[in-house]
């Protein structure tokens, strides 16, 4: 009863944290702005779920690829930062060479 | 999931809840800036962010590890619903802590005494030689001739060792400590090599240590050299004194060496104490012998090959009868604790069946809650409880059940193990048992297995998916439980059909030990009191000192006041069969070549009889005024007399034995048995009064209570010889219940055992026939509105009750009948399929499942009708 079923595939999961990667190579960012970064960037056609934005940071906070501070916001609010460390940036080299494959390769199929 | 985060999971909430707020800030201030209202600007950000619980809980199950928690929760639940029914919890693991504690006790013990292999290099290699001198005397000691010859002439073994360990020492006083009597060990020199044993200080014996010659030396036992020299290690070399002699120390024995019985406290070579013509005799048959097997050879080769020693030697002395005629051998475990195996293998069987009553009673008491849960349970299920979910739930309180058993029933094993190890000296090995590792994981392994047996019914009782029909089952219009009720049936049955079977064994078993009990030992029991003296050999040297001890001692014992009779005997009756002789009758015509005639020798003074109360069939006892080189005569039992002379008068017939002596026949008594399971042997009595013997047990015979006596005759004897001491102070039936120990300690045990199952599927039947009642209490109701008679009601409540009863009764009675052939050889005087017994074990537990279901059957029968209808 309590098994909730979502279409977030491993793969769109994948893609979710490879995007968070990404977002944070520009600079240190907390959860709010790293959600609206995505949003912006993709023309507002990819809408980040908190439900899914909070446990991704977690998960990558726990294999290492970010880490997190508390700071002040531009507003000058207290907010959660986080960094791509070391690890995280040659992560994000590996999953963004994958992706340009799979990409090209779907193009492939598709015939474009 | 990360177990960092696992264990902060309330810390890491806190946070992410802080997270959470500062993004509805940033979005809230991002809304105002767009020109909304505060109000309108929270509202968005809340909307925009969705159910903020939603994100919590997904955080919280990716750090959490589900099993665990899952299994946390389930163990709170179940010890909350075991504290909701507290008498059920301590009834139920009460009585699996006893199943678990003997279980593992006398898994213990059997490992110990029966299974693990000899602390000896290569164990298997080891066997006992015997010589098989007759059907009757399949396992004969070996006589030293045939040794040697066996030593010199055999093929199949890599070293043979000769040993006796029932000899005693006077070890005198020294270092302040007062003269004692210890047992000792005589063996050839190679025995310790031969079994592996390095000593633990000093050397062992060596072959020239071995020889008549030699210097006198000895080995101590790590427990002589603790308690009486006090772990000095300088001992080593020292001389010290036995029986007044002075020998040397070279050696100390390993701690844990304690063959072959702990009571042998220091050994020494054969060759050198022993003379010569003894050890060279090839008809005397006083040795132990062991052999380690050449690598490759089996037992049985390697008996045959000294078979064909021991024939050679019997074939070139045809004239000498007592020659056996093949070897005989046993692996030398088998030997040590062979005679203990049936009892503890019954005993466990036993404990076995306890246990298993116990998991069932736990099972049914589990599934007769589960009845009363059920409504709980239908409604559970129907808002969605997996099925899985409410299984695991019984399967955990199942589990914590039998944890606390297990915990309990390994306190229970450790003293059961302990008490045993105290009441059971006599048994060989008993000092190696003590609970290890190996019995903790049998613990262990015993407590899943409970668990499983006692959720297994939960399993079985256990519907899930029915959700519509538990709930149907539970509104008033129907009864239902009878699945339940049925499995519960069949359980009981189960129960009461294997405590039937530990019933039979016990009965059988008591009814064995009574017959012992009751057994006519050929003599007076009550009142008599026994006492063994030793005379110290270098002080009583000549038979002459010897004859005028006893003579003294007769005199001033029998002065004591109250005192009805007092004699001498080598022997006291069902102490053991003791030593035999062979003999001729002068009278008759000689025995063929290679025949003899042999029978058991007791030496007594002509009161014994009197004393004993033994019958002087005819003729008279021994001359008293006869002793010392005189003493010619001898007194023979009724069997003698009848098997040997027959129709004829024995009475002035000579027996030549003992040496080619002459001893006239002068009277016959009646029979003694010299072990109570045994039927009696022709015996022959000779004087005491030739004073041969240093040893004897002094036997008095009072009117009144005759341990009063033990005092004054002690300080009689001090009078005579203050160094003296006196052992053994027994009455006669102290006598009788040594020698019948093991029956009356394997049929107590198995009657705690049995009464314990008794108990057990007694309340197993209450339990299930008050189940039933209560399920049929509206049934009922509604029959005794429309008119029916109370004892019409507890008729048919009763019924139901006793119907698995008898059906548990029947299976158990067949069952028995199968397994009690196992215990014949345990038995005295007592058929497997005594109908007594077994007819008095169906009485005892229909009687027993009647009374436990009488009170559920008065209460239904009791029940008011009007009130009956209204219970829901």
């Amino acid at each position: 009863m309590d098994r909730v079923s979502q279409p977030d595939s491993a793969m769109l999961r994948g893609t979710l944290d490879m995007m968070i990667l990404r977002t944070l190579v520009s600079g240190d960012a907390h959860g709010h702005t790293i959600a609206k970064i995505i949003e912006r960037t993709s023309e507002d056609v990819l809408e980040v779920e908190q439900g899914s934005l909070y446990p991704a940071l977690h998960r990558l906070e726990d294999r290492g690829w970010v880490s997190s501070y508390w700071g002040a916001s531009a507003n000058n609010r207290k907010a959660k930062f986080y960094r791509l460390t070391a690890a995280g940036r040659k992560q994000l080299g590996r999953e963004t060479s994958r992706w340009r494959q799979m990409t090209r390769a779907i193009g492939l199929v598709m015939g474009e | 999931m990360s177990w960092r985060r696992f264990f902060r999971r309330w810390r890491e909430d806190a946070e992410v809840q802080r997270e959470i707020d500062s993004y509805l800030e940033e979005e809230t201030a991002e809304n105002m800036a767009r020109g909304m209202s505060f109000n309108e600007a929270q509202r968005q950000a809340r909307v925009k962010l969705g159910n903020r619980q939603l994100v919590r809980e997904r955080l919280w199950q990716q750090n959490m590890v589900v099993l665990i928690d899952g299994l946390w929760r389930d163990l709170r639940y179940a010890l909350r619903t075991l504290w909701r029914a507290p008498g059920f919890a301590v009834l139920a693991m009460l009585v699996m802590a006893l199943g678990i504690g003997a279980n593992v006790a006398l898994f213990t013990i059997v490992r110990a005494v029966l299974l693990n292999p000899l602390p000896f290099t290569e164990p298997s290699r080891l066997v006992k030689l015997y010589e098989y001198s007759s059907d009757r005397f399949p396992y004969n000691d070996v006589a030293g001739g045939v040794f040697t010859a066996w030593q010199k002439e055999n093929h199949s073994f890599a070293d043979l060792a000769l040993l006796d360990s029932g000899l005693a020492f006077s070890l005198s006083e020294g270092g302040g400590q007062l003269p004692e009597k210890v047992n000792f060990g005589v063996c050839t020199w190679n025995l310790f090599p031969l079994l592996g044993i390095e000593p633990a200080l000093g050397r062992s014996f060596t072959a020239s240590d071995d020889q008549p010659g030699a210097n006198a030396t000895v080995m101590l036992t790590w427990g002589l050299w603790k308690r009486r020299f006090g772990g000095d290690r300088s001992v080593v070399g020292q001389t010290i004194e036995l029986d007044a002699k002075p020998y040397t120390v070279i050696g100390v024995l390993p701690a844990w060496f304690t063959y072959p019985i702990q009571s042998v406290q220091l050994w020494t070579p054969i060759y050198h104490l022993i003379p010569q013509g003894e050890m060279s005799a090839i008809d005397d048959h006083d040795w132990e012998a062991i052999g380690r097997l050449k690598p490759g050879v089996s037992e049985v080769k390697a008996t045959a090959d000294l078979s064909v020693i021991v024939r050679r030697l019997h074939d070139q002395h045809l004239d000498d009868p007592f020659i056996s005629t093949a070897a005989n051998s046993m692996p030398l475990l088998e030997d040590l604790v062979g005679e203990f195996k049936i009892p503890l293998y019954l005993l466990l069987a036993a404990t076995t069946c306890l246990l298993l009553i116990a998991c069932l009673n736990t099972a049914a008491l589990m599934v007769s809650r589960e009845a009363m849960r059920r409504k709980e349970l239908a409604i559970r299920a129907a808002l969605g409880g997996g099925g899985w979910r409410l299984l695991r739930e019984h399967m955990t309180e199942s589990l914590v059940l039998s944890a606390i058993s297990g915990a309990a029933g390994l306190l229970v094993a450790y003293v059961a193990i302990q008490w045993f190890v105290r009441a059971r000296q006599d048994m060989s090995r008993v000092e190696a048992i003590h609970l290890d590792g190996t019995a903790i994981a049998f613990t262990v392994g015993l407590t899943l297995l409970c668990t499983i047996c006692a959720g297994f019914a939960s399993i079985l009782s256990f519907r899930g998916g029915q959700i519509a029909r538990s709930l149907a089952a539970y509104s008033r219009s129907q009864s239902d439980g009878r699945g339940r009720a049925r499995l519960r049936k069949w359980l009981v049955t189960f129960e009461v059909g294997v405590t039937v079977v530990l019933l039979v064994g016990t009965g059988l078993l008591l009814k064995s030990y009574a017959q012992l009990r009751s057994s006519n030992l050929g003599c007076v029991t009550q009142n008599v009191l026994t006492m063994q003296l030793s005379l110290p050999d270098e002080k009583y040297s000549q038979p002459l000192q010897r004859e005028q001890f006893f003579a003294h001692l007769l005199e001033d014992v029998r002065a004591l006041p109250g005192l009805k009779a007092a004699g001498l005997v080598r022997t006291v009756p069902g102490q053991g069969r003791g030593g035999d002789a062979g003999f001729a009758i002068a009278e008759h015509p000689p025995l063929p070549p290679g025949k003899a005639q042999n029978a058991v020798v007791r030496w007594a003074d002509p009161e014994y009889f009197h004393a004993l109360g033994i019958p002087l069939l005819r003729g008279a006892p021994f001359e008293a005024s006869k002793r010392l080189a005189e003493a010619n005569e001898v007194v023979i039992t009724h069997s003698f007399a009848q098997k040997y002379f027959g129709a004829e008068d024995p009475i002035g017939k000579h027996l030549i034995t003992m040496g080619l002596h002459r001893f006239e026949i002068v009277g016959v008594v009646g029979d003694t048995r010299y072990k109570v399971s045994r039927p009696p042997e022709p015996m022959m009595y000779f004087s005491i009064y030739s004073g041969n013997f240093g040893s004897s047990a002094l036997v008095v015979r009072s009117a009144g209570d005759v341990t009063q006596m033990a005092l004054p005759i002690q300080k009689i004897v001090q009078q005579l010889d203050p160094r003296l001491a006196v052992m053994d102070i027994l009455t006669m039936d102290q006598v009788v219940g040594r020698s019948i120990r093991d029956t009356s300690f394997d049929a107590g045990l198995l009657l705690i055992f049995a009464v314990v199952s008794l108990l057990l599927a007694a309340v197993g039947l209450f339990g299930v026939l008050s189940f039933i009642a209560a399920q049929r209490m509206q049934e009922i109701g509604i029959r005794m509105a429309l008119g029916a008679e109370r004892g019409r009601v507890l008729g048919q409540v009763m019924l139901d009750g006793l119907k698995p009863a008898f059906i548990g009764l029947v299976v158990g009675l067949m069952g028995s009948v199968a397994g009690v052939r196992l215990l014949r050889s345990m038995l005295y005087a007592t058929r497997p399929l005594d109908p007594t017994v077994f007819l008095l074990v169906s009485v005892v537990l229909l009687a027993v499942a009647g009374a436990a279901c009488t009170i559920p059957a008065w209460h239904a029968s009791r029940l008011d009708p009007m009130q009956a209808l209204r219970t829901e």
